[in-house]
C-alpha cells in the first residue's frame, strides 16, 4: 500500500450530487442511526458515492458526503483515504482486484500479475477504451480457490493465465461470464466431484461405499 | 477513593485518575508523547507503558486506563503499579525504538531541539544505534497557513495536533489521512488553518513536526532569557513567558494559569512579536512647518510647554489607549489634575461605560474560571472569538462538557459552537425576556446563568441606556444572587479596566475622548498610546506612544514609549485580577518608560510629579486604590451595583450591536505593525498567502 492521495484536479468531475434515488436510500441509511450519530453512516453513504461515481470517489463526493452528515472534509477523507476499498482514482468498467497473498502467489497469482500488466497495463491505468484498471490487493479470504481475482462485485477464481486472459476477452466483448471457479468444481468443494460422503443419499439411506481408496492429499487439486 | 500500590508505598487516590496521573500523583514521572490533560485520551503512542499487577498481564498504556479498573488479588491484595521496573525500562525502550526508526536525526538543524519531548526521552529510553537498516520513510511537508511551519518526517503521530484543533480549537480541519506507516497528518487539501489558536499545535507538538513559522531558525531556547509577563493583546491578560535575546524580543510563549488562559494563547499573543521591531519610534520628534523632525527630548519637552504654558486649563486634555499599564495612566492623570484640567478619558471607542456605576458594572464578574461553573449562556453584542479567543475556547470547553445553552444578540459569527441566534439589536435584547423560546426556558431554569455583554455595547449614543437594559436582562434572568454574579462586561482593550478603577474618565465638567477628539475643542492633547481614535484639525497633538501608527502621524510632537515587553507595569484585566507585567527588554534608541517621560514633563512644566521610581510611584498608586496592590488577585465588584444599574433605564436605540473588534489581527498599533499578522489577517480575510507554500 503506498500514500493515498486524492486523483489529480484535471480528472476530478466539477461536482457531485447523489441520484434522486440514492438521496432517499441515504437518507434511510442515515436513519438508522441516532440522532447525533449521523457521521456512522459514512462508509455505506461513500460506498454509494463511489458506486455512482463509476467505482471511485471523487473529491466533490467525499464534501457532499460530509454536507449530508454534518461532519467536517477532513473527517471524511481520512475514511476514504484509510480504506482501500474506495478507490480515489478513475478505474475501468472492469476493475480487476487481484489478490497478491501468499497462498495466491503459490498457486501462481504472478502469471495473472503479467496478464494484467499484458493486457491493462501499470496498476490504476484505465485502458483506452475505459473498460479495464487492475490492482494488486491483499487477501480476498478466497484461499482455497486460490489465484483468483475480484472483478467489480464478484470473484473469479481458481485461475490460470490462460483462463484470465479468457475472462478479459469476454468481458471486453460485452459477455458476463459465469463468476466463481473456472474449473470444473462447485464453490470449494473437490475438483472433478465430491471425494467425500460419496455414500450419502439424498433420498434417504446409505449407498454401499464405493470401493475406490481414497485419494492422496492433494490430489483432489488436480 | 481507591487504594494502590505504586513503586512500592500505598496510596489513597480518587478511582477516576488515570494510572498515569495517579503515577503522577506518588511522584513517578511518565513520559509520554500523545497524552495530555486538556485534550481526550488517543493512547497511540504507548510511550506511557508501566507494568501493573491486577490488569491485564501486560504493559499497560497507563494514560488509557482508569484506577477503577484494576481488580484487587485473589486475597484481596491491593493492585500493583511498578514505573521503574526492568520490565518497564525494557517496554518503554522498544516503543522508543519504534519511534525512532522513521524519526530523522537532524536535531542539530530541527527548531525542536533543546526542547524537545522526544529528544529527552530519547536520553533516557533510547539507545545509541539503529538496528534499522532500511530506509526511513519519507513524508511530504504540509502547508497550514503563516503561522505554523511542517516538517512531516518528524512526525511520530501522536494526534495532539489533530485533537486540539477539533476539540479546543473548535476548527476540525486537521486530520490523519492513509494508515499504517502511510499515515500523515494534514489539513483537508492543504488548506491554511483558520483559528485564532493555531500557534498553540507547535507548543503542543512533543516533536519538531509543527514548528513555528515566523520563528522558524531565529534561536535556540537556551540562549534565550526568559521572563514572566502578562499579555496585553486583549483585555484577558493572559500569563506569557518573553523570550529575549539581548534587547530583542524573540517569541512569547504562553504560561500556566489555570483561573485565566489554561496554557493556551492566541496567535496574535504569541505573533505579534515582529511587531515591536518594525514602525518603532526610537527618538523624540517635533512637527516644524508641517513635517516631523527628530529632536532632542529637551526640544520637545520644550515644543510642549510654550503650547502648554499658550492654553488655558480646560482646553488641554488626556487620552490614554488600549495598551496603557496602570502607572503610566496614573501618572498622566496626576499630571492632567496639577495642570488643572479634568479633560481625561480612556475610552476611545466612547464607551458610556462609567466607573460611578459600580466597579461590578464593568467587570467580568463570573471570572473566566466561572464559565466552567456556570449552566446557561447568553452573549450580547460580543464576538468572544476575536475580542478574546482563549476565552472563547473556555466557553467552548464549557459546551462541550454539556447541557449548556448559548443564546447570542448581536452579530452571527462562527464561534466554534452552536448557539440559539436570537436577534442583532437592542429590541430582540428587551424582547428576551417575554419571549417563550427555548433558549429563554432554558435560560430562566439555569442555577447560574451568566450574562456575557461586549464592549461595543457601551458605545453609541444609547451606550448607557443599552447597559442599562443588559445590566436588568442579567437580573431579570436571575444571574445576580448569592454567591453567583453572572453579568460579566468582556473588555477588548488590556488597559480598560485599569482606567476606569484608577478614574481615567472626565472628572467634573471634563470633556469626553469624543468631545476632546471634535474640532475646536483644544488648544492641547496629549494621547498616551491612543491610536484608535482620529483626533480633528487644530488641536496641538503630544503623542506618547511606540509604533508610528495614526496617533503619531497625526502628532506635533511624538514622544517615544515603551511597548508592553519594555516596561514593569501593572495590567487589570476584564475579571478586575491585578497583574503585573515584567519587563524582558529595553525600549529602543532614546525612548523611555511612558511614566519616566510624563516624570520629566512635568519637571519641565513646573507640575513635578512627587516619584522619581517606578517604586514611588506604585507606592503612591497603592495608597491611592489598595486593591492593586493585591496581584494575582480579583476584588470582587458589588453585586448591587448592576441592580443600580439595570435601574437606570434610558431609550434604546434600533442600531444592530456588533462586535468590538472588527479584524482580529489589527487591533492594536504593534500589531499592525507585525508582518506576521498582516499575513495572517490576508489569509483569513479569503487571500492569498503572501509566501508560497513550501
Amino acid at each position: 500500500m503506498a500514500v493515498r492521495r486524492l486523483a489529480a484536479s484535471d480528472v476530478q468531475p466539477s461536482e457531485f450530487a447523489f441520484s434522486a434515488k440514492n438521496v432517499t436510500w441515504a437518507k434511510a441509511q442515515i436513519a438508522k442511526f441516532p440522532e447525533g450519530r449521523q457521521a456512522s453512516a459514512v462508509i455505506p453513504l461513500l460506498w454509494r458515492a463511489q458506486e455512482q461515481s463509476g467505482g471511485w470517489v471523487p473529491q466533490k463526493a467525499i464534501e457532499h458526503v460530509a454536507d449530508m452528515l454534518g461532519m467536517a472534509y477532513i473527517r471524511v477523507l481520512e475514511v476514504a483515504t484509510f480504506y482501500t476499498m474506495f478507490n480515489l482514482e478513475p478505474v475501468g468498467r472492469y476493475h480487476v482486484q487481484l489478490c497478491g497473498t501468499t497462498p495466491c502467489v503459490l498457486r501462481g497469482a504472478e502469471d495473472l500479475k503479467k496478464v494484467c500488466h499484458k493486457r491493462i497495463g501499470g496498476q490504476f491505468h484505465v485502458t483506452p477504451d475505459g473498460k479495464f484498471s487492475w490492482v494488486e490487493v491483499e487477501c480476498l479470504g478466497a484461499c482455497v480457490n486460490a489465484p483468483m481475482v475480484q472483478i467489480n462485485y464478484d470473484f473469479y477464481e481458481d485461475l490460470t493465465a490462460d483462463s484470465l486472459e479468457d475472462l478479459l476477452d469476454q468481458f471486453s466483448a460485452g459477455a458476463e461470464p459465469k463468476p466463481g471457479p473456472q474449473i470444473d468444481r462447485q464453490f470449494s468443494a473437490p475438483v472433478g466431484g465430491p471425494t467425500t460422503l460419496t455414500s450419502f443419499n439424498t433420498k434417504g439411506g446409505t449407498k454401499k461405499q464405493a470401493a475406490t481408496p481414497k485419494p492422496p492429499l492433494g490430489e483432489g487439486t488436480k | 477513593m481507591t487504594k494502590v500500590i505504586i513503586d512500592g508505598n500505598e496510596h489513597d487516590l480518587p478511582p477516576e485518575l488515570t494510572l498515569l496521573q495517579a503515577c503522577e500523583a506518588a511522584g513517578a514521572e511518565i513520559p509520554r508523547f500523545c497524552f495530555h490533560e486538556r485534550l481526550s485520551i488517543a493512547g497511540n503512542c504507548r510511550m506511557c507503558l508501566i507494568e501493573v499487577k491486577g490488569g491485564p498481564p501486560k504493559p499497560i498504556a497507563s494514560c488509557a486506563q482508569n484506577l477503577r479498573d484494576l481488580r484487587p488479588g485473589p486475597n484481596g491484595e491491593l493492585p500493583v503499579m511498578f514505573t521503574k521496573s526492568p520490565m518497564v525500562k525494557k517496554a518503554r525502550e522498544g516503543v522508543m525504538e519504534f519511534l525512532l526508526i522513521n524519526h530523522p536525526l537532524d536535531c542539530p538543524i530541527c527548531d525542536q531541539g533543546g526542547e524537545c519531548d522526544l529528544q529527552d526521552q530519547a536520553m533516557a529510553y533510547g539507545v545509541d544505534s539503529s538496528r534499522f537498516q532500511e530506509n526511513k520513510r519519507a513524508v511530504e511537508d504540509k502547508y497550514l497557513g503563516a503561522l505554523v511551519k511542517t516538517s512531516m518526517n518528524r512526525c511520530i503521530q501522536c494526534t495532539r495536533c489533530v485533537r486540539f484543533a477539533a476539540e479546543v480549537a473548535g476548527v476540525p480541519e486537521m486530520g490523519a489521512t492513509g494508515r499504517g506507516e502511510d499515515m500523515e497528518i494534514t489539513t483537508y487539501l492543504e488548506k491554511a488553518l483558520t483559528s485564532e489558536l493555531q500557534g498553540n499545535l507547535v507548543d503542543l507538538c512533543p516533536v519538531g513536526a509543527l514548528t513555528s513559522k515566523p520563528y522558524a531558525f531565529a534561536a535556540r531556547p537556551w540562549e534565550l532569557s526568559k521572563t514572566e509577563s502578562i499579555d496585553v493583546m486583549d483585555a484577558l491578560g493572559s500569563a506569557i513567558r518573553i523570550d529575549a535575546r539581548g534587547r530583542e524580543v524573540m517569541r512569547i510563549l504562553p504560561r500556566v494559569n489555570e483561573d485565566v488562559n489554561e496554557e493556551w494563547i492566541s496567535d496574535k499573543t504569541r505573533h505579534v512579536v515582529d511587531g515591536l521591531g518594525t514602525q518603532r519610534l526610537d527618538q523624540p520628534y517635533v512637527r516644524e512647518n508641517g513635517r516631523m523632525r527628530p529632536a532632542s527630548w529637551a526640544e520637545a519637552f520644550d515644543a510642549i510647554s510654550a503650547k502648554v504654558k499658550a492654553s488655558t486649563p480646560n482646553r488641554m486634555g488626556a487620552i490614554a489607549g488600549d495598551l496603557c499599564a496602570v502607572e503610566d495612566m496614573f501618572a498622566l492623570k496626576e499630571l492632567m489634575t496639577r495642570l488643572g484640567t479634568a479633560n481625561i478619558d480612556a475610552r476611545q471607542d466612547g464607551s458610556a461605560i462609567d466607573p460611578k456605576w459600580g466597579r461590578a458594572s464593568y467587570l467580568f464578574n463570573a471570572t473566566v474560571a466561572g464559565i466552567d461553573k456556570a449552566d446557561a449562556l447568553l452573549i450580547i453584542g460580543s464576538n468572544p472569538r476575536h475580542e478574546a479567543p482563549v476565552l472563547n475556547a473556555r466557553i467552548r470547553k464549557r459546551w462541550r462538557a454539556g447541557k449548556f445553552p448559548i443564546g447570542v444578540i448581536g452579530n452571527r459569527a462562527d464561534l466554534t459552537y452552536p448557539f440559539d441566534y436570537l436577534g442583532a439589536g437592542a429590541d430582540s435584547l428587551s424582547k428576551l425576556a417575554g419571549s417563550d423560546s427555548d433558549f429563554t426556558k432554558a435560560f430562566k431554569a439555569a442555577e447560574r446563568p451568566m450574562v456575557i455583554v461586549g464592549s461595543s455595547v457601551f458605545t453609541g449614543k444609547d451606550g448607557a441606556a443599552l447597559a442599562s437594559a443588559a445590566a436588568k436582562a442579567a437580573t431579570d434572568f436571575g444571574a445576580i444572587k448569592d454567591g453567583w454574579n453572572g453579568f460579566s462586561v468582556l473588555q477588548s482593550a488590556a488597559s480598560r479596566v485599569g482606567a476606569l478603577d484608577i478614574g481615567f474618565v472626565p472628572g467634573e465638567g471634563g470633556l469626553s475622548a469624543t468631545e476632546m477628539t471634535a474640532y475646536g475643542t483644544l488648544d492641547v492633547l496629549f494621547l498616551l498610546g491612543a491610536d484608535e481614535i482620529e483626533v480633528a484639525n487644530g488641536a496641538f497633538v503630544v503623542y506618547i506612544g511606540t509604533h508610528g501608527d495614526r496617533g503619531a502621524h497625526r502628532a506635533d510632537v511624538i514622544l517615544p514609549g515603551a511597548a508592553y515587553p519594555e516596561k514593569s507595569g501593572i495590567y487589570v484585566n476584564t475579571e478586575g485580577r491585578v497583574q503585573m507585567a515584567k519587563r524582558a527588554s529595553f525600549p529602543p534608541g532614546d525612548a523611555r518608560e511612558d511614566w519616566a517621560i510624563i516624570r520629566a514633563l512635568s519637571d519641565h512644566l513646573n507640575k513635578r510629579l512627587p516619584y522619581d521610581s517606578l517604586a514611588q510611584l506604585r507606592r503612591t498608586i497603592f495608597v491611592a486604590y489598595p486593591h492593586l496592590a493585591r496581584l494575582d488577585q480579583i476584588e470582587a465588584g458589588q453585586p448591587g451595583d448592576i441592580n443600580k444599574l439595570a435601574s437606570l433605564g434610558g431609550a434604546l436605540g434600533k442600531t444592530p450591536f456588533r462586535s468590538s473588534v472588527e479584524n482580529f489581527y489589527f487591533t492594536n498599533p504593534i500589531a499592525r505593525a507585525s508582518a506576521v499578522m498582516a499575513e495572517c489577517a490576508s489569509l483569513a480575510s479569503g487571500g492569498a498567502a503572501l509566501t508560497a507554500a513550501e
